[in-house]
């Protein structure tokens, strides 16, 4: 069975929600929609207080390179344009609607049955992810038709499908393969048009063997696509780490997947372009996974965008007593929540309740230098190096030690024997030596 | 609790901890150590439980009233390196050079540098080879194997393996001897099988990675068999050198010690390769019969410089 | 007897050689410097903490002995003495500069802003920073981890172990801004120091709109333009929900202070007033 070659760990899978079916969560009075992405600028509010808008329609213009339009996911009247805590800790702008009533936008084809022939071209398949604000849906919520469009010179051989879902306790797109099969097939027909490659690979952990069968036997219908499994093991979820476990090839430092032939799309935002270039739908929902130790019944939940998320854990039972920690995301690289009243954003792939006794991390003590986090990192970068660097911001060494580098997938705090913050180190020095370089760019233009 | 947690991530932990290594460690000494005492009966628990002991109470002395800060004994470091430095000595040793080496290796190896971790030398070896070279007779005056003695310093001394190598005959019942530790030797180092099957657990275990021990083993038996085929006359065979003398020991249990050795795979390879040129260069050329205790402290010395120049594999 | 003189006569031989092989060498390769660079970096303080713009106390006194005037130069940590001694080494004349400090511009002590999270993780503001915006409601206020007590150099500020927040001493502080540049909410600012030490600033810099930051702390400022309006010299703005005293047009008047609805606006080493306003509530958190 494949897998990626360096380092790697693997954590308890805790799936608890594993095979639960898709639920839809009820529409609730309000919703507060984000105009802002984890990654890039936040995007042009085009509405003002009084407007009514409909289910699609444009709300949040693109605003630079790296940036996504926004959609109404509900109709209703726009309250206010304002600043809302969201799931990244910072107050940042929202959209806040009042809900009335459920009315879509026309051209949003609403049946059910899948629509296999796409008879667009490459670029007006491209306009439409774009104006569908489509991003990956992994967490990262990079724009998809960034991705999708190589630089000059550059051509892609091989798009795939990131189906591997390493972080525990998260199973939402393990469920969309499962119900969604078909059209994620059609999807990823459409994305290999765009980029023009014959061959797709779907990356599936083999931990999720329901899946594979399924899929291999809907692939069978639909040329050129293969489905893979893969050798349990975090952070395989990672683009490049994906990559190498299916094609062996490593992505250099510093260079994007292209750079290998190759482009890597997520399953759930593959089904979000189906969505949006087969049914006319731009992306105002999204499946997502809510579980915990202590959860009472975990499952996975298809929510619009904007809903506070203490709506959705109220729908799905509460939340549990004694909860320590709240996290957004898987627990491998999920952001800690201050709170519930945070709306749904597009990098919203669940919620895990951390009962009290496993939130406080344990003392951190001297590194006793066992090596551990070098040979779990899947990077091949020294963790406990760049930690001590870090701390006495030995900024330059850092650079040439290859900071950059760091994926921040987490395998070297989990499994660091004296519980040192190595990871909260490394960001820290990535994030400044990022800063350096970026300054030092400047300056020479 | 009454205020939500925020961390950075990760929020999980694998669970593996100090203690769980170390524990590790001294479940793997074991069956050498088992070994010893069948073979060297009293005098080998003694010199053990002197040795730990004494470990655990410097280290607490020193951590409690020298340093005044939390003393760390729980850790079970201190008793990992008193089981290694017993290991290392002969059973007929008195207590007070025991007590005298446990000193060094805790107080001056271990805790002058800052305690776990940051000691650049193995404190055990460093112990033993204090003990060495200010005792020499004490130390290679190595007791006769007699099953289940309760003799401890007046016990019966003959020659190890090592040094009464030369020009021996390599036999079965010899190889034998030495599989099962039925020698002359430090209390630890005489059972081959003993030692290995501590290596197996320590592999199985993912306690220690594969690169530091079969590094070295390698490199001692490729060098031997080189100068043992150019003239057999001067130089010992391969396998009495693999099995006889503390290599063994010193490969699996010494050399592998996380604070002292490199930290990265390629790094570990080279240390390893050190490790075994520079011993087989003391057993074959040197003064002393053995050679292992130096080639590991002075490859600890490299241990940096290594760090420094040998990177790990990058991605990409 | 032999063995001696000869060991004698060939370590003593090496060593003449070196020393004249040294003696070359140097010459050869003497760097030729401004003596007046070494008389100048004696007369600093040797804080080498970069108040002054340039790269420790050598990069000062270069630039102090490069430049046409010493009119933009100065020592925050010497002040005016040191740079008239400078002066007198380089015959140019000492300008004095207004003596400034650093001011923490957040009163959100536990008691005005209440802790909602707990963090666990490094004890560093940067991380802290990184990962949310703090424990408590307000994304703007001090998240008391002290980046700026370890980016000291003087010993001047430190994290109060009750309010968490920073409080800087002012005999100690050089206004060097190491504080101003650590601090990831930029917090901290150089002020002028003021006639006998006294101030008038906005402990706040909360730029969330009134309702909302009022809600996180009961200290903030609001920007309800009282002040702006009061103020008879111009010396108040108000931007991005917050209003600000220009320390250079600001009379000290104190007017601002007594309007101010949230006690956002904090006087220092005043004397008491005369006839005291009514304080609602709880009395100003001072940096004393």
């Amino acid at each position: 069975m494949k897998t990626f070659r360096i380092g790697g760990i693997h954590p308890k899978e805790n799936k608890f929600s594993a095979g639960q079916r898709i639920k839809t969560v009820a529409l609730p009075d309000r919703v507060v929609i984000p105009l802002a992405h984890y990654s890039g600028m936040p995007s042009r509010a085009v509405v003002k207080k009084g407007d009514f808008v409909k289910v699609g329609q444009l709300i949040g213009q693109a605003d630079g390179y790296v940036s996504a339009n926004v959609h109404s996911s509900v109709s209703g009247r726009v309250s206010k344009v304002d600043v809302q805590l969201d799931a990244s800790g910072y107050k940042r702008p929202a959209v806040f609607i009042d809900v009335e009533g459920d009315e879509w936008l026309e051209s949003i084809d609403l049946t059910t049955d899948i629509k296999r022939e796409c008879h667009f071209t490459k670029e007006e398949i491209l306009t439409k992810i774009q104006s569908a604000g489509i991003v990956g849906l992994g967490g990262a919520t990079f724009p998809a038709h960034v991705k999708l469009a190589p630089p000059p010179g550059k051509k892609a051989e091989v798009l795939i499908i990131n189906g591997v879902e390493c972080e525990p306790f998260l199973t939402c797109d393990h469920q969309l393969m499962l119900e969604k099969g078909e059209e994620i097939m059609v999807g990823i027909t459409i994305l290999m048009k765009v980029l023009a490659v014959e061959k797709a690979v779907i990356g599936i952990e083999n931990n999720k063997q329901d899946a594979v069968e399924y899929l291999r036997k809907i692939a069978k219908s639909y040329p050129g696509i293969r489905v893979v499994p893969l050798k349990v093991r975090y952070p395989q979820g990672g683009e490049k780490q994906l990559i190498d476990a299916i094609l062996r090839r490593q992505v250099p430092s510093g260079k994007i997947p292209i750079e290998v032939g190759t482009v890597v799309m997520n399953v759930a935002t593959t089904f979000a372009v189906y969505e949006a270039v087969q049914k006319g739908k731009p992306l105002m929902e999204r499946v997502m996974t809510i579980s915990g130790k202590e959860v009472q019944n975990p499952g996975n939940y298809l929510v619009r965008l904007g809903v506070y998320l203490s709506e959705v854990v109220n729908q799905a039972g509460g939340v549990p007593e004694r909860t320590g920690k709240i996290i957004g995301g898987g627990p491998m690289m999920g952001r800690s929540l201050m709170n519930l009243d945070v709306p749904m954003a597009k990098g919203s792939a669940g919620i895990v309740f951390v009962p009290d006794r496993d939130s406080v991390r344990g003392q951190d003590r001297n590194c006793i230098r066992c090596a551990k986090c070098v040979t779990v990192c899947p990077m091949g970068l020294e963790p406990f190096l760049l930690m001590n660097q870090s701390e006495r911001e030995m900024w330059d060494e850092m650079e040439q030690n290859r900071i950059m580098d760091c994926i921040e997938c987490g395998s070297c705090s989990y499994t660091c024997p004296s519980n040192r913050p190595l990871l909260d180190y490394i960001r820290y020095g990535k994030t400044t030596v990022g800063f350096r370089i970026r300054s030092r760019k400047a300056a020479k233009v | 609790m009454d205020k939500l947690i925020i961390s950075p991530a990760p929020h999980i932990h694998g669970g593996d901890s100090i203690e769980k290594n170390m524990r590790g460690v001294i479940i793997a000494m074991m069956p050498a150590l088992l070994v010893g005492f069948y073979f060297f009966g009293m005098g080998a628990l003694i010199v053990t439980l002197v040795s730990v002991g004494s470990c655990v109470l410097f280290e607490y002395l020193i951590q409690r009233f020298l340093l005044k800060i939390k003393p760390t004994i729980t850790d079970g470091s201190a008793i990992v390196t008193g089981v290694l430095l017993a290991m290392n000595l002969p059973s007929n040793i008195p207590v007070w050079m025991v007590m005298l080496g446990a000193l060094f290796a805790i107080g001056v190896a271990k805790m002058s540098f800052g305690g776990l971790g940051n000691n650049p030398f193995n404190p055990a070896l460093a112990g033993r080879v204090f003990l060495l070279i200010s005792f020499p007779v004490a130390m290679t005056s190595w007791p006769e194997p007699a099953p289940l003695t309760t003799a401890y310093l007046d016990a019966q001394t003959g020659a190890t393996a090592l040094s009464s190598l030369k020009g021996g005959e390599v036999d079965i019942p010899r190889i034998m001897n030495l599989l099962i530790g039925k020698m002359g030797g430090s209390l630890g180092e005489v059972s081959a099988i003993a030692i290995l099957l501590g290596l197996l657990y320590l592999l199985a275990k993912k306690i220690i990675s594969w690169h530091i021990p079969v590094s070295i083993l390698v490199t001692v038996a490729l060098f031997t068999s080189i100068l043992h085929l150019s003239n057999p006359e001067e130089f010992a065979s391969p396998l009495l050198h693999l099995l006889g003398g503390g290599l063994l020991l010193g490969a699996v249990f010494m050399a592998t010690d996380y604070a002292t050795s490199p930290m990265n795979p390629r790094g570990m390879v080279v240390f390893g390769v050190g490790i075994g040129i520079i011993t087989v260069v003391i057993r074959e050329f040197g003064a002393y019969p053995e050679g292992v205790s130096f080639a590991i402290l002075i490859m600890n010395a490299f241990t940096p410089l290594i760090n420094n120049y040998i990177k790990p594999k990058r991605f990409g | 007897m032999n063995t001696i003189l000869a060991a004698i006569l060939i370590l003593g031989g090496i060593g003449i050689l070196l020393a004249v092989l040294i003696y070359f060498v140097s010459e050869k390769f003497k760097v030729i410097e401004d003596p007046r660079y070494d008389q100048v970096e004696a007369t600093l303080p040797a804080a080498n903490c970069g108040g002054c713009g340039f790269p420790g106390c050598r990069g000062f006194a270069v630039a102090c002995v490069e430049s046409d005037s010493l009119d933009h130069l100065n020592c925050t940590v010497g002040g005016i003495e040191t740079m008239e001694k400078v002066a007198s080494i380089l015959g140019k004349t000492a300008v004095a500069h207004t003596p400034t400090v650093a001011v923490v511009r957040c009163g959100g002590d536990c008691e005005h802003r209440p802790r909602m999270n707990e963090y666990d993780g490094v004890k560093h503001c940067f991380i802290a920073h990184n990962l949310y915006s703090g424990e408590t409601g307000c994304s703007w206020g001090c998240l008391g981890f002290g980046d700026c007590e370890l980016s000291c150099d003087f010993d001047a500020i430190k994290v109060n172990p009750i309010t968490k927040i920073p409080e800087v001493d002012e005999e100690k502080c050089t206004s060097c801004g190491a504080c101003v540049r650590a601090c990831p909410k930029m917090l901290i600012e150089i002020r002028k120091k003021g006639p006998k030490s006294r101030r008038i600033y906005v402990n706040c810099r909360n730029k969330d709109k009134g309702n909302i930051s009022r809600k996180s702390c009961n200290v903030s400022c609001i920007a309800c333009n009282k002040c702006f309006k009061v103020c008879p010299h111009e010396a108040i703005s108000i931007g991005d929900n917050l209003a600000f005293i220009h320390d250079d047009k600001c009379k000290l008047c104190r007017k601002c202070v007594e309007v101010c609805p949230t006690n956002a606006i904090v006087e220092l080493n005043f004397p008491p007033r005369r006839k005291p306003v009514e304080a609602e509530g709880e009395t100003l958190v001072t940096n004393k």
